[in-house]
């Protein structure tokens, strides 16, 4: 088949399109990976306290910390945190294994930001409920720009 | 081997929660960026973090390529008994690096 110069153009339009969009996660994609973590059970809001600034300048490093409120007893403790994103090129950031020796629901980290966008940090509790908080970031300079 | 700082309390009381910090040097290379040849560089991740207390996990964690790049982790646990506290990272080839680092309670 011949193609025309309107059909190239088109073509190489698309192309280009194609090339310069990486590959995303998007809210449907964290609902699948949060899915993942919790197995399809409901989440409730409440319990989880996420610790992160609203604006950053810098998205190759922000600083995070969740705290849960637990008792952290054998009975009645945390058993995972985990933290999602909308907008990185995976959904996944960190699942933190934690133990009633933790004492107390607390992890900090340090993630990538590549866009303006909501975080999600859902617990695993015990007795097999989960609770979520979300918070969204102002990210002035992205990561994964940079060479 | 890479280095890695980690910041346990010198001394602590029995039952008491302590809280330790880690930070390990590694790349977290996260497989989407291209390099100057205009290749994707391979992916070069810690996957994998475990503590353990005298030999029990205490703490772990799955990391992901949306970790900072010389992967920061803090955490707590109950200070129980005097003895050494074993930190590894795992990276996605398989390869395990080990610290340790001792503690003393009173």
């Amino acid at each position: 088949m011949n193609t025309t110069r309107r059909q190239f153009t088109l073509l190489a339009a698309g192309a280009s399109i194609a090339l310069v969009t990486p590959a995303r996660a998007t809210p449907e994609k964290m609902k699948l990976a949060v899915d993942a973590f919790t197995g399809g059970k409901p989440v409730k809001e409440g319990r989880v306290k996420f610790d992160i600034s609203l604006l950053v300048e810098n998205g190759n490093s922000v600083p995070l910390s969740v705290l849960v409120d637990s008792p952290m007893t054998k009975d009645n403790h945390v058993t995972r945190i985990g933290i999602f994103n909308e907008k990185n090129p995976l959904p996944d950031v960190a699942i933190f294994n934690l133990t009633p020796r933790s004492g107390r629901a607390q992890v900090a980290t340090r993630m990538r930001l590549n866009d303006t966008q909501f975080i999600t940090a859902i617990a695993e509790m015990s007795d097999g409920t989960y609770f979520s908080a979300k918070s969204e970031v102002i990210v002035t300079m992205p990561a994964c720009v940079e060479e | 081997m890479a280095r890695a700082l980690i910041n346990v309390p010198a001394k602590s009381k029995r039952g008491e929660i302590i809280e330790i910090k880690t930070l390990m040097s590694h790349p977290m290379e996260t497989g989407f960026r291209p390099g100057m040849d205009g290749q994707l560089i391979p992916r070069d991740i810690i996957e994998k973090f475990v503590c353990t207390y005298n030999g029990e996990v205490v703490f772990s964690a799955q990391l992901h390529p949306a970790i900072t790049a010389n992967p920061f982790i803090s955490f707590t646990t109950i200070a129980t008994e005097s003895g050494t506290l074993v930190f590894s990272w795992t990276d996605n080839k398989g390869e395990t690096q080990v610290q340790t680092a001792s503690i003393q309670v009173e």
